[in-house]
């Protein structure tokens, strides 16, 4: 049991070290590379174009990645943990889906652009909200839900967004396509402190309520009945954590666009790595979602710099191959 | 003896199909009982309906004198555990499996298992014989050890009573009988409540002290095995000729299955 114990402080050391460094080095690496010295003293200079780089470009960038790899990775875990079904991810039930069609209406129509540099991100998350409540009234509002039904009702939506979309973009001028395509492609440039904050404190209260159904999660590992048998109140825990997963990825994806693959790969090889116990499981797919992200931000902004990749496709290339790679040298089985 | 589980009329069951038909019975505390019946009598229906997973109609249960139906999740947890046919694989280790046992107990943000809490399984785990394979993953144990660890984590709820749903089913004769001795066992060492569902008749027989026989959602007869268990109820309630006879060593009943091929050629004699 103490090595359990230890074993899982040494796991999460790890991470926090790696997570250190990979912030460094996106703090350090880009189309101007500093070296950690030089890093040091720009940071001390407070003024200057390197600062202007480092910290008013680079920086937010860093910290938008920490909040939403966090966050995406996290609902991964949360939302694979209530449906039992390691293939949901936080984009199975049609949220991205919806905050993309969101996106998409307010580009076509040319909404109010009162909202000024908010209107996008309002609109995608008022999107994705509209799911969020579907899914919950047509499934889960009812006393008596079943799991199944809830999946099958979130992937429909998110079929019907995707049908959706592709109308409007067939009807939709080719400038307004260009922007809804840039949009869904994802990207970590925002360079608004307001939604970064909130991605940062909407993800790590994620986190620590997430935490209050850690046990309740573990005891869901063996299905909902047997769950109930322990005295978990399941109707209650599958509800709260459906809406912190979704809202969490609402506010990811009205932020930063579609970046996939992080709320499906991250939690599974965590759990290939350090185990599915949920207690660590949680703490430790929010650390690997933020390194990844950042990771593959960097990977995105210099390997054709000083042009720039979506970061979806390096999360998709970079975090598939690493998770294939994994799986057929890991002894233990995904359930 | 007092009654620890009381069913009183009790109406339950599916809107649009099978329901139990106003069910009045009684388990005594320290009891082993067994519910026995042929498929679609209303057993799992009336197990089910103790462990609050279908809805009661109408009627009472008394669990330990407070109705059920007033009683939240971790209560009933903490007073009753379950054990079904077979145990969920999970990819966790036997040890974290039978933890499990002690979260009706868990408080919110409780992350570390208490040192009295890991004592407790280790306790049941020994005494279930799985104490050997704690830190084995769960899927790499065979259906007999399964059933062992889903024991061991019953009793690390540290309940009043166990409810088990043919525990026995997918197991061979050795499992049968080395799970059931233990049931047994724990019936008689630490008083505990036991109430099972059991398709062998013979079993049920050998280990069980009372039996509810049911019959299209009703309880048919019950009483102790040799009161239940004689050829006319059982041909009655499950449509099948059999034969019983005393078990020489434990004097309780046993039945012999007999064909329609030997039935034929024995004829009236039978």
């Amino acid at each position: 049991m103490k090595n359990k114990h230890l074993r899982r402080v040494v796991w999460i050391t790890l991470l926090l070290i790696l997570l250190a460094g990979v912030m460094l080095l996106a703090l350090a690496v880009g189309e101007t590379s500093f070296s950690i010295l030089e890093l040091v003293r720009i940071l001390k200079s407070k003024s200057g174009m390197e600062y202007s780089i480092v910290y008013n470009i680079r920086l937010p960038r860093i910290l938008l990645g920490l909040a939403t790899g966090g966050a995406l990775s996290l609902s991964g875990a949360l939302l694979q943990g209530i449906y039992r079904n390691p293939l949901v991810e936080p984009y199975t039930l049609g949220i991205s889906g919806g905050a993309a069609l969101g996106v998409a209406v307010t580009i076509v129509f040319g909404l109010d652009l009162s909202l000024g540099t908010y209107l996008l991100p309002f609109s995608g998350f008022a999107g994705a909200l509209a799911v969020v409540f579907l899914v919950y009234f047509l499934a889960i509002g009812r006393s008596n839900f079943n799991i199944n039904r809830m999946l099958l009702i979130g992937v429909m939506i998110s079929f019907m967004a995707s049908s959706a979309m592709m109308l409007l973009m067939a009807i939709t001028s080719a400038e307004n396509l260009h922007s809804i395509i840039y949009w869904i492609m994802g990207s970590l440039d925002e360079p608004d402190m307001i939604l970064i904050r909130t991605a940062l404190i909407s993800s790590v209260a994620g986190l620590v309520i997430s935490y209050l159904f850690a046990n309740q999660l573990n005891a869901l590992r063996l299905g909902v009945t047997r769950a109930k048998h322990l005295g978990v109140n399941t109707d209650l825990t599958i509800r709260i954590l459906f809406i912190i997963a979704s809202l969490l990825t609402g506010i990811c994806v009205s932020i930063v666009g579609v970046i996939g693959f992080v709320g499906l790969i991250i939690p599974h090889l965590m759990r290939l790595l350090i185990g599915s116990d949920y207690r660590i499981l949680l703490l430790t797919s929010f650390i690997g979602g933020s390194i990844f992200v950042i990771a593959c931000d960097l990977v995105s902004r210099t390997i054709i710099a000083p042009n720039e990749l979506p970061i979806g496709v390096i999360t998709g290339m970079v975090g598939g191959l690493v998770f294939i790679v994994v799986l057929s040298r890991s002894k233990f089985k995904i359930q | 003896m007092d009654n620890f589980i009381l069913i009183d009329k009790l109406v339950c069951g599916y809107k649009t199909g099978f329901r139990l038909q106003g069910i009045s019975t009684q388990i005594s505390r320290g009891s082993f009982t067994g519910i026995v019946g042929p498929n679609g009598s209303g057993k799992t229906t009336l197990f089910k309906a103790i462990t609050g997973e279908i809805a009661i109609m109408s009627g009472n249960i008394l669990l330990d004198k407070h109705n059920i139906s007033d009683m939240t999740s971790k209560q009933k947890a903490q007073k009753m555990a379950i054990v079904t046919q077979n145990t969920e694989i999970a990819d966790m280790s036997v040890e974290d499996y039978v933890l499990l046992g002690r979260m009706p107990y868990k408080k919110h943000f409780q992350l570390i298992d208490k040192e009295k809490d890991v004592e407790i399984a280790r306790k049941y785990m020994k005494l279930t014989g799985v104490l050997k394979y704690k830190d084995n993953l769960m899927n790499e144990l065979s259906g007999g050890e399964q059933q062992l660890a889903a024991i061991a984590r019953a009793l690390t709820q540290e309940p009043d009573v166990l409810l088990l749903d043919e525990p026995t089913s997918f197991l061979d004769i050795s499992h049968q009988v080395q799970i059931l001795n233990l049931i047994q066992n724990l019936n008689e060492s630490m008083s505990l409540t036991v109430l099972m569902i059991i398709h062998d008749l013979n079993l049920a027989s050998e280990y069980c002290d009372y039996l509810l026989m049911m019959s299209n959602g009703s309880i048919y007869t019950e009483g102790t095995p040799e009161k239940v268990l004689n050829y006319q109820h059982i041909e009655d309630v499950y449509n099948t000729v059999v034969f019983t006879q005393q078990n020489p060593l434990s004097k309780k009943p046993a039945i012999f299955l007999v064909s329609e091929k030997l039935y034929k050629s024995a004829g009236k004699n039978l």
